[in-house]
Order: structure tokens, then C-alpha cells, then sequence
């Protein structure tokens, strides 16, 4: 397909479209927090407290005065840059795992990195991350560090699984007949072919990690005050919701459409690339 | 239709039989944060121990009243020698524990012997370290002999560690608790409750009440349900201030605003640098607006302290003043002090929402100043592993509930680890002072030193804000020491 069809395609895709329009504006939202938001949000205003949504406060204050427009902005950019580590350590330790395994498959190697990997694998994920931030404190690093531990055997198995296939490719056999070692074979000839998936799990890991900072942000084992987090927002918001119902709503919601924006994206982007898929009679 | 009216009949009867239960009430379920970690209160800290069992199950020589007032318990009365070293209790005859077994003399001794005793696991052990001996002079009366005069000595008896004990039943005291009071122990279930039922052997008045079950509710969110939906009659210190506002709205129930012992403050480890200097205290105290963490992180209930006191003392100084609300003033400070651009330091919270909410308005009070700190929010575990023994904190948030307290600031090992010499004279001279004038104004004294020395910032006492069912009564709105008496609670008929 064509560069120009390709885009085409992705243009006709109404999940790809809102997806990705649903998390533009958060990521607009968190890019634009660097430089202004309407309010200081390390500011407290004791005497404007739980201000419901108005022209001046549009999503209206919490309970210690602060915008919460502005710290949905800020909490996005935590979720953000959470999701994008957390996704870049899963990666980055995981898909090298699953291209040694595939390429020495049935060896020792295969056998130890697979097993380590239903190792993590076997435990829930959340307690993982819940374990290491009690373990080595509650803070931002920490919660990165747990939710990218718990990336790397999602992408080292889809590396190994998706690279197994084109191992077994004559034009594979033809790089080892004129002499490129497994290394070689794997960067040059597997990575580029597994790379849909791995932009597509991406991305569903991306909406996983948001929803496992502002878990772990919930129960207080996240991003630490006074950074904005929508975990800690919801979780501060509990005890005023029959007072205050806009504290809970408005970090709901981001956390919600953020999550199901990201999710669109990657059915969307599958859809596109896939060749199963894209290949398939409609 | 004769069916019809069989069955309208019977359900009127029923409706009466439910009603007439309802008239007869005599049951009560309370709410409480924390379960207790076992049920001997002459043996820990936990404050849960004593809220039920205080004067419910276990009683003192002396007790404590609603307004803290100190008065006759198991003993009736008491003769105070001239040196003021010999106090000669009498106590109260025909008092049985709640296994039937005779209180006498010897069970006095046995306890305070216990408490005192070397390896005792009293949390308390001060309160007894100034005995020389206890003797039991016939069955209704023991001598006690004390080194020195010892000005609070009734005081300190009605602690909840203070609490007499038999040693027919020390063994299981931490499971099955026996005591003299009111009401007996009756079954604990593990994470969920402790029941306790109406002690008909009682020597004084009888309770109103035939049972009443304490619940153990720490999440906010779980009590205002259980509250509103009426699985329970009262929650003792709730949780979460916020949600106070509807209570005070609703009809069915009555929100109690006490005082409790509690002084909130920001305590600053004095030993790490740069809090060392007295300006940088100053400073910091200074930095606070008191008023604001009342309203954010209390929601109004709470009043400003300028020292370690309680402000409903008698003996109370309001030293607020000492330290006005000048951010202005506080950056000259930390000027002179060598620090024009402020510095970083921890800030370590304990889970209770006036250190979490209040952490992070002081947070952004210390950021006007430039003092930047770095927040972590811990467990009660975590906490006293870091920062109450391991003194690895700059600043940390923590209400200190213990009545008349002021003496840890005497103790130079103690978490803030503030070391004068003339304040450890002057709490020592305190102790051994029985005139009441003399001992007033050494509290005072005691009271301004740690104020001007800005030991630590000194916040607001914590209120004591209770919810209960609007019909039931005398449940204590005060909390002088941490109980819950059930023995003047009743039902309004």
C-alpha cells in the first residue's frame, strides 16, 4: 500500500480518527501545561474551596482552592510521561528478550527468558507494582519502574511469537546462507517485519500504564504531592463526592477518555496494519 | 377475606411486636477507626485498647470524668500524708471481677507492681516510676509510698494503664479481658467488632445499656455509609471532617465537637541541619497560617495553639502570638540565617488526614518562603520506623493525643530530639511540686520556653468530632483520655 492509500485507509477508520483525536487533546492539554496552565496548581486558595465548575473555575475548584482544569492539565502530563517510560522500558528490555529467544529458539536462552517471563507473568500486575512502591517507597521513579517490569514480558512474548514465523522465511535462510549472523538477522530482517504489532501493543499498553499510574496514584503509591496526579484527585475526592460531585467527575472523565482513546487508536491502527487483517476479503 | 383479615391482623400485630422491640432499645453499635491490636490496655499504647475498654471493662483506682476531672473509681476515697509521699487509698467493698473472683488489696498491688516492675510492657512506665512500694493493709486498703511528693499521682492512676487487673486472668487478658467495670467482654471477631454485655454483678449504678458493639471502620467512605444507612448508632473521632456539614444537616443525628488531648504539630527534627538554628524554626513557624490548615484540612474544627497545651487547660497560655502568620518576616529569617534562596527537606505524613491534608498546605505555606519540600506520605508502620526511631525526616505532621504530654519535650531522645537542659530542670523540678500555684506557673513557664524556642510549629488541638444517632445520649463529647464510656449512654424513650 501506498503511503498516500495508507493514510486514506487510516482517514476511513473511525476508530483510528476519534482515537487518536481523543488523545491529541490530552496530549495538547499536557503540552500546553509546560508553558501555562489558568491557574497555579501548587497555589491553595483555602477561602475559594470546592467551587463548583463556573466561567471563572471551568471545571471548578477542589478542596484546597486549586483549578481543577489546571491540574487535569498538569495530571496529564504525569500520566503522560508515566505511560511513555513505563511503555519505553517494556520495550526496550522486552523486545530484545523475544528476538534472542526466537532467534536461539528451543535453547537454554529461549527456555530461561520465557520462563522469567510467566514468572512475572503469573503474578497480577498491580501487586507487582504495589510491592515494588512499598518496598522502595512511594514515588513517581518508583511507579515507572513497577509498570515498565510488568511491560516487558507482554512485549518479549509478542516479539518471540510474531518473529518465530519469519525465522522459518526462505529470504531468512538466504541471510544465514550468505553469512549474517542471528544478531544481524534479527535487527535487519525481524524487527522491521514485527514492528505493526509492537506500535499496536504499544499503544494498549500506553492506556494500560495511565490506568496503572492513576491506580497506584490512587492508593497513594504514585506520583507524590504536590505534583497533580488524576489518581490522587479521585482518591481526594472520594470522601467529598455528596459535597463536591465535579472533584470526582472531571479526573474520571480524562482517565476515561484518555483510556478509550488510546484503546480506539490501537484497534484502529491494527485494523490498518495487521496484514492478516488488512488482507482478509471484507 | 376472612384470610385478608387473618393476615392484616397478624401483620399488625407484628408491626407492634417490631415496634415495642424498637421502644425497648437497649443495644448500641459504635464506630471506631482502628481495631485494637489485643485488649490489655496496661500493656501498649494503642489508643483503640482504652476507647473500648476504659472504664467499660477495666477501671482504676481513679478515674477520669467527661471534662477530665479527676475522681474516685474502685477507690472510694484517699488520705494524702502531710510530706505528701503516702497516699491511703480505701476501696470500694464487695467489687467483683468478671469472673467472680473478690477485688481486694491484693489485686491493687499486684497490678501497680506489674506495671512497675522492670520488665514491665507498660506503655506508660513513667506514670509509675515514681512508686517506692505498694502494701496491701487489709483487704479494702493499700498504701502507696512514693519516692518524692508527686504532684499529678491521682491523675496519672486513671490512665488507662493504670488499670487494675487480676492476676487470675492476666494470662488471657489479651484475648479474654477481666475486669471490675460496667460491662463484660463478650466475643471479638477478628477485623470486624468486640461486643460487650451488661455486667449484672456491677457495684455501682447500673448501665442503661445491655450491649453495645464496637465496629472497626478506618475508611472514610465506609463510614458515612455505614452512618447514613444506620448500621451503626455512633462513630466516635470521625474519620473525614467534610462530610460533618451533612450531619449537621440531617435530623436523625447530632454531631458532638469536643476537645481532645491531641496538639497538632509540625514537628522539626531539631538535630538535622539546618534546623538546628533557632532562626530557621522561628521561620518556619512563622511560614504557617495556622487558620487556613484548620479550614482545608479540618474543615473548620480545630483551635490554634501556640505551645504543647492544651488550650482547655486551666493552666493554658495562648501563645499563638509568638509566632504570627509573616512570610515577610519568616524570608528575613532564613536570610539571616545564611539561607536567602530557603532549602529542601522531607515532609513525612502519617496516613490521618490532618497530616495528609495539612502536609500539603503546609507544603505550599514553606514554598512562599522558599523552603521546598519533598512530600511522602507513609503508613503508620513506616512512620515510626522512620521518623519516631529512626529520626530520618526534616519535618513531619503528628497530633500528640496523650493528655498533659508536655514532659517529652524534657526527653532529648525523643523524635524532635530537642536537648535544653534548663527545660529537662524545669519539668523535673515540676515533677516533684505539689503546690498548686507553684506547679501552674511552672507549667507556664514550661509553656514558653518551647514556644520561643520554636521547637516545632505548633498547629491546632485536634477536635474531637463525634456522630451519633440523634435519640441515644451520653456518649462523651469531650475526650480527656481515649474512651468511649458507655456507662451514662442510653436510648431516649
Amino acid at each position: 500500500m501506498t503511503e498516500e492509500a495508507l493514510f486514506r485507509a487510516a482517514l476511513r477508520s473511525r476508530n483510528l480518527v476519534v482515537g487518536n483525536l481523543l488523545a491529541a487533546a490530552f496530549a495538547i492539554g499536557a503540552l500546553l501545561s509546560l508553558f501555562w496552565t489558568p491557574y497555579d496548581v501548587t497555589e491553595l486558595a483555602i477561602a475559594t474551596r470546592l467551587q463548583a465548575p463556573s466561567a471563572i473555575h471551568w471545571f471548578g475548584t477542589d478542596h484546597f482552592g486549586r483549578d481543577i482544569l489546571s491540574m487535569i492539565m498538569v495530571g496529564a502530563q504525569t500520566s503522560i510521561a508515566v505511560a511513555i517510560v513505563a511503555v519505553g522500558i517494556g520495550m526496550g528490555v522486552g523486545v530484545p528478550l523475544g528476538l534472542a529467544a526466537a532467534a536461539r529458539r528451543g535453547s537454554l536462552l529461549d527456555e530461561t527468558i520465557m520462563r522469567g517471563n510467566d514468572l512475572v507473568f503469573a503474578f497480577p500486575s498491580l501487586l507487582i507494582a504495589i510491592m515494588i512502591t512499598t518496598v522502595f517507597g512511594p514515588s513517581a521513579l518508583n511507579a515507572i519502574i513497577a509498570i515498565g517490569i510488568f511491560n516487558i514480558p507482554v512485549f518479549a512474548r509478542l516479539t518471540r511469537g510474531a518473529a518465530l514465523p519469519i525465522w522459518t522465511r526462505d529470504y531468512i535462510l538466504s541471510a544465514r546462507v550468505s553469512g549474517k549472523g542471528p544478531v544481524r538477522i534479527s535487527v535487519e530482517h525481524i524487527l522491521p517485519n514485527v514492528t505493526n504489532l509492537l506500535i499496536v501493543q504499544g499503544t494498549i499498553q500506553f492506556s494500560l500504564g495511565i490506568l496503572a499510574e492513576a491506580a497506584l496514584s490512587y492508593v497513594g503509591l504514585g506520583v507524590q504531592p504536590p505534583t497533580p496526579s488524576w489518581g490522587r484527585m479521585l482518591a481526594d475526592s472520594q470522601t467529598l463526592i455528596a459535597i463536591a460531585p465535579h472533584m470526582a467527575m472531571f479526573p474520571g472523565f480524562a482517565i476515561l477518555l484518555t483510556v478509550l482513546g488510546l484503546n480506539l487508536a490501537g484497534d484502529g491502527l491494527r485494523d490498518l496494519l495487521d496484514p492478516r487483517i488488512r488482507n482478509a476479503p471484507p | 377475606m376472612k384470610r385478608i383479615q387473618q393476615s392484616a391482623a397478624a401483620f399488625a400485630l407484628l408491626t407492634l411486636a417490631a415496634g415495642g422491640a424498637w421502644a425497648a432499645k437497649a443495644d448500641v453499635t459504635i464506630g471506631i477507626q482502628l481495631e485494637p491490636p489485643h485488649l490489655d490496655p496496661t500493656s501498649a499504647a494503642a489508643g483503640a485498647i482504652d476507647q473500648v475498654l476504659y472504664s467499660n471493662v477495666f477501671e482504676g483506682l481513679t478515674r477520669f470524668g467527661p471534662d477530665g476531672s479527676v475522681g474516685p473509681g474502685l477507690a472510694e476515697s484517699w488520705e494524702i500524708s502531710g510530706d505528701g509521699t503516702t497516699y491511703t487509698f480505701n476501696l470500694r467493698p464487695d467489687v467483683k471481677f468478671h469472673d467472680g473472683t473478690d477485688f481486694e488489696a491484693t489485686d491493687v498491688v499486684f497490678s501497680l507492681d506489674r506495671a512497675r516492675a522492670e520488665d514491665s510492657q507498660n506503655a506508660q512506665k513513667a506514670l509509675f516510676s515514681g512508686i517506692k512500694s505498694v502494701e496491701a493493709a487489709d483487704p479494702t486498703t493499700v498504701v502507696v509510698t512514693l519516692n518524692s511528693p508527686q504532684g499529678n499521682f491521682l491523675f496519672n492512676m486513671a490512665w488507662g494503664d493504670a488499670v487494675i487487673v487480676a492476676p487470675e486472668s492476666i494470662d488471657d487478658i489479651k484475648g479474654n479481658p477481666v475486669g471490675t467495670g460496667a460491662f463484660r467482654f463478650s466475643e471479638w471477631k477478628r477485623g470486624d467488632s468486640i461486643t460487650v454485655v451488661r455486667n449484672a454483678d456491677y457495684w455501682g449504678a447500673a448501665p442503661a445499656l445491655e450491649q453495645a458493639t464496637f465496629k472497626f471502620i478506618s475508611e472514610p467512605t465506609a463510614a458515612f455509609s455505614a452512618m447514613m444507612a444506620g448500621d451503626i448508632d455512633a462513630f466516635y473521632s470521625y474519620p473525614a471532617p467534610e462530610n460533618l456539614v451533612q450531619f449537621e444537616a440531617d435530623p436523625r443525628f447530632t454531631v458532638l465537637a469536643g476537645n481532645t488531648e491531641g496538639e497538632t504539630i509540625l514537628a522539626i527534627n531539631n538535630k538535622m541541619e539546618p534546623f538546628g538554628d533557632v532562626r530557621v524554626r522561628k521561620a518556619v513557624s512563622m511560614a504557617i497560617d495556622r487558620q487556613a490548615i484548620i479550614d482545608g484540612a479540618m474543615f473548620g474544627y480545630g483551635t490554634p495553639i501556640g505551645t504543647h497545651f492544651a488550650p482547655h487547660h486551666p493552666d493554658y497560655v495562648d501563645l499563638t502570638g509568638n509566632a504570627p502568620h509573616d512570610p515577610e518576616a519568616a524570608r528575613a529569617l532564613l536570610a539571616e540565617a545564611g539561607y536567602p534562596d530557603g532549602f529542601e527537606t522531607t515532609l513525612k505524613l502519617p496516613p490521618p488526614s490532618y497530616a495528609r491534608r495539612g502536609g500539603e498546605i503546609i507544603a505550599a505555606q514553606l514554598r512562599e518562603i522558599g523552603i521546598e519540600t519533598e512530600i511522602s506520605n507513609l503508613e503508620w508502620a513506616q512512620w515510626l520506623e522512620q521518623v519516631f526511631r529512626g529520626y530520618d525526616y526534616g519535618l513531619t505532621i503528628v497530633s500528640h493525643t496523650e493528655p498533659m504530654d508536655i514532659g517529652i519535650y524534657a526527653r532529648p531522645t525523643y523524635y524532635f530530639q530537642y536537648d535544653n537542659p534548663e527545660f529537662q530542670q524545669l519539668i523535673s523540678d515540676l515533677s516533684v511540686e505539689n503546690d498548686p500555684a507553684r506547679r501552674s506557673a511552672m507549667l507556664k513557664e514550661a509553656q514558653r520556653t518551647i514556644s520561643e524556642d520554636y521547637v516545632n510549629g505548633f498547629l491546632f488541638q485536634l477536635a474531637l468530632t463525634s456522630v451519633v444517632d440523634a435519640r441515644l445520649n451520653g456518649i462523651w463529647p469531650d475526650a480527656p483520655t481515649q474512651a468511649v464510656d458507655l456507662t451514662g449512654v442510653s436510648w431516649t424513650e
